[in-house]
């Protein structure tokens, strides 16, 4: 298989649509690779994500596009062994620099797991993690914020009678949508969402996409995803990732009619992948 | 492997596990059944007036009308046993020499164990130890005294082939003829109207300080030592058992240098539990002179480094067992590494945790080698809370060792030291108990 080259592959055209779209870059990745160890998982990407648009990552499984993802709120700092190369800019500032903040960066850029992750706390504590962390210790305050991202993640009416409960006793999509009020509650700009209806079924899924179709607009939303149906669904951009490499980057709309790679095309006719 | 063999070896597997959970149940009835038949000896017993009276005078409890009043109708009980005695000692002056001398020896022993089983003879001085002072206590010792008075041991060596045969021979035959004689059938007859047997519930043997090295008394230096000891232990190795626990499994990058940590710990969990009392000694005593001699410091410290391995490994393990979902969710809202251990981890890992420290609490209490060079003494009044940085105090699991080796009269004790057995085996089980409870409902609490 010829893999596309560097001049192939679309470095201008991230900047590119943004401008034609009026659009400014909130993540922007100049020439950005990932290593675990010797394993180089993300290879010289260059993409910008644009400011409260919905941005979808798709690709085959092992493409990179988790650890693309990962990298934007360093939470691949745990992995030994892990390095960069490139840049990665947030608002301008290198995210790997040397004197980037991580507590402030992942409070900027909040994170929705794969799997639903509720603490084994109770659904008030859950949502009030985040700020109690950071500022707020005021009961009052605390309940106002927790009841406006309970009401943003559409889970208030569900659960305002039972906050005390254990955030476990709930079902498996409600817990995922406490998690991203969870995220919510600590107001970031950035919302990055880890293959977020992978572990839920078909009704919670839509929920889940719903959801995102009310927070677009109001957050940057980065989003990886297997399905490709919910990438056509939520996103208004599209990155399509293959081994590590970005094959093809643009509206969304445009990918799946008319994607320019035939890569692409052959990805979304499940011809392979 | 064909069906047939394969459901054959089935049957045989569980057969085979079925064997010994039975054996493991049996040897556990085994084990109870007798301690708890017999510590409960210890609580409850038939008391004489005796015990009664010793109460009044050395606890001060009870109704001192109606002891002294008991006390009375037992000396008249009495009083024709000194009064034979004393007919006995008249008697024994007019007889001629040899036979005189023949009965001296035996009017002494007998004398002898009339002190023991009803207390001082009238007109005598008072001897300073308690049990000079009083009779026997229970009724059950106070039967064993009787037999003695009843029967004397003797050992026939006829037979040079074989160990000597015991024999008994009834006193009552030995003094035929004389004063003496009629006073072995009273006082087989009498001795309930004499000592007053009452059936009674001691509880007290647990809150009550010990006289004469547990001729009477309870055991509570004992307990209040234990506590001392295991809750020192506590103080000294939580903590450090906590922190080395976090730091192994969150900080320490996997380097070669942790994992001879880790060997070192493994290691030390496995060593001998003397060799850390000679260790406590050598380094806490007589290296670090954090006191004089023994304490219940040095002691409480000893422990401390003996269940510091099993406290650290279970903690790390309870650390390891919390998803990794939780630790990624506190920081990627922005938690640092040790807010995250504080807020999420530590609390994930809680019901882990407290079971290791639970049962090595079980296992402190229940030590004897560690405390014998750095804490334990025999014989010791409760300590007040400040003279455990420099004093020593009785403990369960070494007295306990100590009334069965060591004590001047074993088998007048026996019931207080199977007391012991009984009270540090409930402790020991209450706090598993504990643990069990408590990691119920931590998990519980969790599971929501």
């Amino acid at each position: 298989m010829i893999l596309p080259t560097q001049q192939s592959t679309p470095l201008l055209q991230g900047p590119a649509i943004l401008n034609e779209n009026g659009l400014k870059a909130h993540v922007a990745c100049q020439d950005f690779s990932f290593f675990y160890n010797d394993n180089q998982a993300v290879k010289s990407v260059t993409l910008d994500f644009p400011s409260y648009q919905v941005t979808a990552i798709i690709g085959p499984s092992g493409c990179g596009k988790s650890t693309l993802l990962r990298s934007i709120n360093r939470m691949n700092d745990l992995i030994p062994g892990s390095r960069t190369s490139g840049k990665l800019l947030f608002d301008g500032q290198e995210i790997y620099g040397p004197r980037l903040d991580v507590v402030t960066l992942r409070r900027r850029i909040g994170m929705v797991f794969q799997k639903p992750n509720p603490f084994p706390k109770s659904i008030f504590n859950n949502v009030a993690y985040g700020r109690r962390l950071h500022d707020t210790q005021n009961q009052e305050e605390l309940r106002s914020i927790v009841e406006t991202s309970l009401r943003r993640a559409g889970l208030w009416d569900e659960v305002k009678d039972r906050l005390d409960d254990n955030a476990l006793s709930l079902s498996g999509g409600q817990q995922q949508r406490l998690c991203i009020a969870r995220a919510l509650a600590v107001d970031p700009e950035i919302l990055l969402m880890d293959e977020p209806t992978s572990a839920l079924d078909p009704r919670a899924t839509a929920r889940i996409e719903d959801l995102i179709a009310e927070l677009r607009g109001r957050y940057t939303i980065i989003i990886v995803t297997h399905n490709m149906q919910q990438a056509a669904r939520v996103s208004d951009f599209t990155a399509f990732l293959y081994e590590g490499n970005l094959i093809e980057y643009g509206q969304t709309a445009q990918i799946f009619t008319k994607p320019r790679e035939k890569q692409t095309e052959d990805y979304m006719t499940g011809r392979f992948g | 492997m064909n069906l047939g063999s394969r459901k054959l070896f089935d049957r045989s597997l569980t057969g085979v596990s079925i064997m010994a959970i039975i054996l493991m149940s049996l040897s556990l009835l085994v084990l109870l059944g007798p301690i708890f038949s017999r510590g409960l000896g210890a609580f409850i017993f038939r008391a004489t007036s005796e015990h009664r009276r010793l109460l009044l005078e050395q606890f001060n409890r009870g109704d001192a009308e109606e002891i002294a009043a008991e006390t009375r109708a037992v000396a008249g009980a009495r009083r024709p046993v000194y009064e034979m005695l004393e007919k006995f000692k008249k008697e024994l002056a007019t007889m001629e020499y040899p036979r005189r001398q023949g009965f001296r020896a035996e009017l002494k022993e007998v004398k002898n164990l009339l002190r023991e089983l009803l207390g001082p003879l009238p007109g005598e001085p008072e001897g300073v130890m308690l049990r000079q002072q009083y009779g026997q206590t229970r009724w059950d010792r106070a039967r064993i005294k009787l037999e003695q008075i009843l029967y004397s041991e003797q050992w026939d060596y006829s037979d040079t082939r074989s160990m000597g045969k015991k024999i008994l021979v009834p006193r009552q035959r030995s003094f035929a003829g004389t004063q003496l004689e009629p006073l072995f059938p009273y006082l087989k007859n009498n001795l309930d109207k004499m000592l007053r047997p009452r059936l009674v519930f001691y509880w007290r043997f647990l809150s009550d300080v010990s006289m004469n090295s547990h001729f009477f008394g309870g055991i509570w230096p004992e307990i209040l030592g234990t506590i001392y000891l295991t809750l020192g232990a506590m103080i000294f190795a939580i903590p450090f058992g906590i922190i080395a626990a976090i730091y192994l499994s969150e900080f320490a990058s996997g380097g070669r240098l942790v994992s001879l940590l880790r060997v070192c710990i493994s290691t030390l969990a496995g060593v001998p539990s003397i060799v850390f009392g000679l260790f406590g000694l050598a380094f806490f005593i007589n290296t670090l002179h954090l006191s004089n001699s023994k304490s219940v410091l040095a002691g409480s410290a000893t422990l401390a480094l003996l269940i510091l391995p099993t406290i650290i490994r279970s903690a790390e393990e309870a650390l390891k067992a919390v998803p990794h979902t939780y630790k990624e969710a506190a920081l990627s809202l922005g938690a640092s590494q040790l807010r995250m251990v504080l807020t999420v981890l530590l609390p994930a890992a809680l019901p882990g945790i407290l079971t290791g420290i639970i049962i090595s609490m079980g296992r402190a209490a229940g030590e004897t080698a560690p405390i014998i060079f750095t804490a334990a003494v025999s014989v010791g009044q409760p300590l007040k809370i400040w003279e455990t940085l420099s004093q020593p105090t009785p403990a369960l699991p070494w007295n306990i060792y100590n009334l069965a080796t060591e004590h001047q009269a074993v088998d007048e004790i026996r019931h207080v030291q199977f007391g012991m057995v009984l009270t540090l085996v409930l402790l020991v089980l209450l706090l598993n108990l504990a643990a069990i409870m408590i990691r119920a409902r931590i998990s519980k609490k969790m599971r929501g």
